[in-house]
């Protein structure tokens, strides 16, 4: 009369069975349903709240020396908006563009790429980090984001800033967004960039105008912007998610 | 299973039934596996997102290459015969790696541009933001065990109970690797005890490898490198961290398949029974029975 070492065997056989069957062909399955995806999905409201609570004191993100700075800024996503409109500024020299800035504020504004140079210029080597991985360090020039907005004097409710620019990725689909929380938008390396490595801002960079924010990843900082919304919530505004690429997938919190 | 001394009153395979591991530990450790596999599967789909490692602040991108200067990189090309293979570079070597790396069948058969396999990333088909979310999803369950870990090794005296060696044990270090090499694993009672090279494997994991691991994937957070910004000098920039969170993970897997062995040798039913329920057989060793 033996005991059971089979039957226990053959449960460990299944249990090691189930894990290799679920890694190879389960996550697919649950990642694709929505109640799965919403339990992983609270890793983002996590490491939000853990890195708001660690960056309480609002740290700056590390600055470089020029030694640091790579020869080729690597340009990821559009390199050149492809719509008649931007060809249209981009033959000018972005002299007819302006960024319209408006929402939640008591003073919307219309700001020309001259007014924009005329605010206190701010220069910071930061490095930028793609969420593919790869990372790359540049001299940014801009005017801090915080300057235009109290020249617009946010409302009481206002609570995000919205991005939106002048290039459609997906081939005529959505036109590139993204959104930042207040904190971070007024977070002082946060800047309106118009120079990189002391040159004009180029093309494929998001000329006239993008946004820096080195504490998030890349996409965050959006290329060629056209307007700037201050808002309550972003939940009726395109895929409702705050961004393009959070509404394919990606977490709205980009600390990480 | 009521009668533990059943078997040996036989007076066949003198044996006995031994409570092993308790509870706390035994949950902690298929937890760690769990978020381990998961960790390390979710973190190659991650990888396969710009399958390329470097070393310093940056990944120095120049006008030419892709990949800017990368310590390693795997891809695919066209070789001179006009077929497409995967590489694998490390330095200045490449290596044909077709069907493993940078060129490999995805589930349905169809060759695929990929760093790493279908069947090694989670999930399975090309979705970075799918693979964070299980990346730092299990990445908290990961610290959050290791956190009750630590704390359960320190307070019930298992650190210094089961972990730590004596100055004895360090003493006789070399006979044990011996022993090991000829694959003469401890019977009977000592075989209720970590040995003296279990005990240094299991601490250089868990106070070397595990914190190293997670140190090194926070520097990737360049919102972590501006609430600590010694995580960047401690391990020569972004880049260089990133390389080390890979060379950890696979440290990891090193771990696991020597672990897996010695689980094997040394009684493979006997060490999953006793991780998972708690007890084991061990040989009586009064009669010095040994198998």
């Amino acid at each position: 009369m033996t005991d059971k070492p089979v039957s226990r065997r053959n449960l460990l056989l299944y249990a090691a069975g189930g894990l290799g069957a679920f890694v190879l062909g389960g996550s697919r399955w649950l990642s694709s349903t929505q109640w799965f995806a919403q339990v992983l999905d609270s890793e983002e409201v996590l490491t939000r709240h853990a890195q708001r609570w660690l960056g309480a004191l609002q740290p700056n993100a590390p600055e470089y020396t020029k030694a640091d700075i790579d020869p080729v800024f690597r340009t990821n996503g559009t390199t050149h908006p492809d719509t008649p409109a931007y060809h249209k500024m981009a033959s000018h020299g972005f002299r007819d563009w302006r960024l319209v800035v408006n929402g939640l504020v008591e003073r919307p504004l219309k700001l020309s790429l001259r007014q924009i140079r005329q605010l206190p210029a701010q220069t910071q080597i930061t490095r930028h980090d793609c969420v593919e991985g790869w990372s790359c360090i540049g001299q940014w020039t801009g005017a801090r984001l915080s300057t235009v907005l109290e020249a617009a004097r946010p409302k009481a409710n206002a609570r995000y800033v919205m991005f939106f620019c002048a290039d459609r990725p997906g081939l005529g689909g959505q036109a590139y967004y993204e959104s930042l929380a207040m904190r971070e938008a007024y977070h002082p390396q946060t800047i309106l960039a118009y120079k990189l490595n002391g040159h004009t801002l180029p093309v494929p960079n998001g000329a006239p105008l993008r946004l820096r924010v080195p504490r998030q990843l890349g996409y965050k900082m959006a290329k060629y912007l056209m307007r700037i919304e201050v808002v309550e919530s972003f939940s009726k505004i395109a895929g409702g998610h705050g961004g393009y690429w959070e509404d394919r997938g990606y977490s709205w919190y980009a600390g990480i | 299973m009521a009668h533990p001394k059943a078997l040996s009153q036989s007076g066949q395979a003198a044996s006995d039934r031994v409570y092993r591991h308790n509870l706390a530990v035994r949950l902690m450790h298929w937890v760690n596996f769990v978020c381990l596999v998961i960790l390390l599967m979710s973190g190659l789909q991650i990888f396969n997102a710009h399958p390329a490692l470097y070393w310093g602040k940056s990944s120095h991108f120049t006008q030419s290459g892709f990949f800017g200067t990368p310590i390693l990189s795997m891809y695919a090309k066209t070789n001179p015969s006009g077929h497409v293979i995967g590489v694998t570079r490390i330095g200045s070597h490449t290596f044909n790696t077709t069907g493993w790396f940078g060129l490999s069948d995805n589930a349905h058969g169809v060759p695929q541009y990929r760093a790493f396999p279908h069947w090694a990333t989670l999930p399975g088909p090309q979705w970075l933001a799918m693979g964070r979310h299980w990346h730092f999803f299990f990445a908290w369950i990961l610290v959050a065990n290791a956190f009750a870990y630590f704390l359960y090794s320190l307070f019930s005296g298992h650190l210094k109970r089961d972990l730590l060696p004596t100055t004895g044990e360090l003493r006789r270090l070399g006979h044990s690797l011996v022993q090991h090499l000829f694959l003469r694993f401890p019977k009977g009672n000592e075989a209720l005890q970590y040995n003296v090279l279990q005990k240094l494997a299991y601490l250089f994991v868990i106070f070397g490898l595990g914190p190293l691991i997670v140190l090194t994937g926070l520097t990737l957070s360049p919102y972590m490198d501006s609430v600590f910004p010694p995580l960047l000098r401690i391990f020569g920039g972004r880049q260089s961290a990133r390389t080390l969170h890979f060379i950890c993970a696979f440290s990891f897997v090193g771990f696991f398949i020597v672990h897996m062995l010695m689980v094997a040798l040394s009684g493979m039913v006997d060490n999953l029974r006793s991780i998972t329920t708690g007890y084991r057989r061990i040989a009586i060793t009064e009669n010095k029975q040994s198998k």
